[in-house]
């Protein structure tokens, strides 16, 4: 599963299913240069990265004005056939706000490349040239038989790799970027290719580490291959066919991979690494969900595999703090309770201390992402979002393209891989700065106040493409109803526990009227999020004895849809009053004004904050945009006069 | 429809996308002389864009054998 996500930049969104319309659309478009950045920033292949490097390169030559994006000249010389790389590069500079003009060698003419200064790329003086030589081309035959032969040809690679660094950079004045070594898979002597030296193993590694030495003491810039061919196993990194059939000099398959890891380290030569972590809290750094399980029921232990999940996000992001990247929260929970855990959970890695800014409340992540970048001065460029909750990734992502928000696989233990496979925070140095930076930010985990709303809230719901179905109780359901109405604490009116046999009662008491409500959407079924019990009070007046309502579906409107659908079936059963309480409790304090947003009037307000409301039939109530589906409704027995 | 005008519906799309015309339509009898641009290089990008659209590997031996459109339907047909 890992393989697949790497292969495909699963982090990455699929490409739009009219890409290519897109792409030719661009031409028309005035100022292109965001629309661009848009359709890169997708999981493309090479034939889509082909098309749209087309695109930019048609465009770039005409003049077109493609701000914001930035120019830069790479130069690439190296082994084999890199034809391909070259547009993949373009296309893929363009994700990371580019625009990338390629000047390609001479196949196989690194050295005339590098020592002529009237070479094709010298002339070219481009910002900075990849220097993509593999072992094939090195004087690295093996001589296993000979350990200061081989040391010596050790030296002869390195110091060839060098020179053609040195003249590039002499020559053309650009930054030159070297690459490691990835060696082939095959062995020689088996696991002792290691130990002995001469062996190709034993010599790309020693050429590697002098390579990464070299870089240390002197500064340059290296491409560390080995290592992307080690992610997606040397196996798959080198095909022999396609090396035999094109002097490819890695599986074609990995382009779109290679060409993302090279613009990570030119985005971060250009300072453009991001700089700022957002995390989600429940079901991201710990199992389950404060607000409704509490301190005990949350899931962040060792030992339990869910938490060691989450207890992975959490190490990886305390380690991206202690190398200079800034910590924010951004969940929906009360403040309080949120923080609960920082405070008071023993098996936490993180603490508050840790962040920066710490934003709980009820509002979208959106507009809280924007006050976290505009509080710590960052563009919303910098600023990279985590949240397993696809429909939350989709809203930020709609009102903010230019944060990066992960993609993540449905298996949480999967979640910390899937943020480093994404390489956000890219690093070409290490400073004291660096580290001290965290801390600069004074990680005093404050809230800050939100302003305007960023995005659109109405177009975001729509895009869900919502469907709400309501039913009565029913067998079915029972046993999740039952779940529900004794796990819910903090969008529960009152808080009545009741049995499943209490459940099956209300089902089937005349004078009950009963909801369970579920919801579906583009990124997934949502599955059972709200009931509603009621209970005929009088001949026209229904008391809402429960309410409640799962957290995941805030903000998108389905407290509106559940009204609508109580008076329209009141109407039914000759209902013309409806009659809402508060209880408070020390975890409801969220639905304390459900009621009177909802358009009901205060009829009796008690000492210790209980509240009662009602609302008087016929009303309109504004409806949401989702579909309404209906099961399973008896005809009511109408409590009309007979003749 | 069958299995080898679905392919032939795919393949031309590739053809479009890989000597990016959208003119093209393709025929078995296609050689590469029919087509403008044909040479080493799209050659190589045609086999690589056909391996990822129909997820397969053109054994290369086989690759060298090719010499119609048509030949290249059955080959990928007989991979299915």
């Amino acid at each position: 599963m890992s393989f697949q996500y790497i292969e495909e930049l699963g982090w990455l969104t699929r490409p739009p299913v009219d890409f290519r319309q897109q792409c030719a659309g661009l031409l028309e478009i005035d100022t292109p240069g965001r629309a661009v950045r848009a359709l890169a920033d997708n999981a493309l292949d090479q034939t889509q990265l082909e098309k749209l490097a087309r695109l930019i390169g048609t465009l770039r030559e005409s003049g077109q004005d493609l701000g914001p994006l930035l120019p830069l000249r790479l130069g690439i010389i190296g082994t084999g056939t890199l034809n391909f790389i070259e547009p993949a590069l373009v296309a893929t500079a363009a994700r990371y706000g580019f625009v990338l003009e390629c000047i390609r060698g001479d196949y196989d003419q690194v050295a005339q490349e590098a020592f002529d200064p009237q070479s094709i790329i010298n002339r070219a003086a481009p910002d900075a040239v990849l220097i993509a030589v593999d072992y094939r081309a090195l004087p690295l035959k093996e001589c296993p038989e000979d350990a200061e032969e081989a040391r010596q040809r050790t030296e002869a690679a390195v110091e060839q790799l060098h020179a053609i660094r040195d003249a590039i950079q002499k020559h053309s004045g650009a930054t030159p970027i070297l690459q490691t070594l990835a060696p082939p898979p095959e062995p020689l002597l088996g696991s002792f290719d290691c130990v002995q030296p001469g062996t190709l193993r034993f010599l790309i590694a020693e050429v590697n580490r002098a390579l990464c030495l070299d870089a240390a003491e002197n500064g340059g810039v290296l491409f560390d291959v080995a290592a992307l061919a080690d992610l997606v196993g040397s196996a798959e990194w080198h095909s022999p066919a396609q090396w035999n059939l094109a002097k490819l000099p890695f599986d074609a398959k990995f382009l779109p991979l290679y060409a993302d890891h090279i613009m990570r380290v030119l985005a971060a030569m250009r300072g453009k690494s991001r700089r700022c972590l957002v995390l989600d809290l429940d079901n991201t750094l710990w199992g389950g969900v404060i607000g409704d399980d509490g301190l005990d029921g949350i899931r962040i232990a060792q030992g339990d595999y869910v938490g060691e999940a989450h207890l992975a996000v959490q190490h990886m992001a305390l380690a991206l703090r202690n190398r200079g990247v800034v910590l924010a929260v951004s969940s929906k929970n009360e403040d309080a309770v949120a923080r609960l855990p920082f405070r008071h959970h023993p098996e936490m890695l993180l603490r508050e201390e840790h962040f920066a800014v710490f934003q709980a409340n009820w509002r979208d992540k959106a507009t809280n992402i924007a006050a976290i970048a505009e509080e710590l001065s960052l563009g919303i460029d910098a600023m990279v979002f985590l949240d397993d909750n696809p429909a939350e990734r989709l809203q930020v992502r709609q009102a903010l393209p230019e944060v990066a928000v992960p993609e993540l696989p449905d298996d949480p233990a999967l979640f910390a891989r899937a943020l480093g496979a994404a390489g956000y925070f890219e690093a070409i140095a290490f400073s004291e700065e660096d580290r001290a930076r965290a801390a600069f930010y004074e990680g005093n985990s404050r809230r800050v106040a939100l302003r305007s709303q960023v995005g659109d809230l109405d177009a975001y719901l729509r895009s869900l493409e919502m469907e709400i179905t309501f039913q009565p109780f029913d067998e079915v359901g029972r046993a999740r109803i039952t779940q529900l109405i004794n796990k819910s604490n903090q969008f529960n009116l009152t808080t009545r526990r009741y049995t499943e046999a209490q459940v099956a009662k209300a089902q089937h008491d005349a004078d009950c009227f009963t909801l369970q409500v579920r919801l579906v959407d583009a990124v997934g079924d949502n599955g059972m999020i709200s009931v509603v019990i009621c209970r005929r009070t009088s001949s026209d007046t229904w008391e809402i004895d429960t309410w409640l309502m799962s957290c995941r579906v805030l903000g998108r409107k389905v407290e509106q849809m559940v009204l609508r659908e109580l008076v329209h079936h009141a109407a039914d059963h000759a209902v013309t009053r409806l009659v809402g309480r508060y209880i408070p409790t020390e975890r409801n304090a969220m639905v304390r004004d459900h009621y009177p947003k909802l358009g009901f009037s205060l009829i009796a307000e008690k000492r210790d904050g209980a509240t009662a409301w009602e609302l008087r039939l016929p009303a309109e109530i504004a409806g949401a945009p989702m579909a309404v589906r209906r099961l399973d409704f008896r005809e009511p027995i109408a409590l009309r006069p007979c003749g | 429809m069958d299995m080898h005008s679905e392919i032939e519906t795919k393949l031309q799309q590739v053809f479009q996308d890989v000597f990016d015309d959208e003119s093209i339509e393709i025929r078995p009898e296609m050689t590469a002389r029919d087509v403008d641009g044909w040479d080493s290089m799209n050659h190589l990008r045609l086999i690589l864009a056909v391996e990822r659209t129909f997820k397969m590997r053109l054994a290369s031996t086989k690759i060298s054998g090719l010499k119609t459109v048509g030949e290249l339907i059955d080959l990928i047909a007989a991979s299915a």
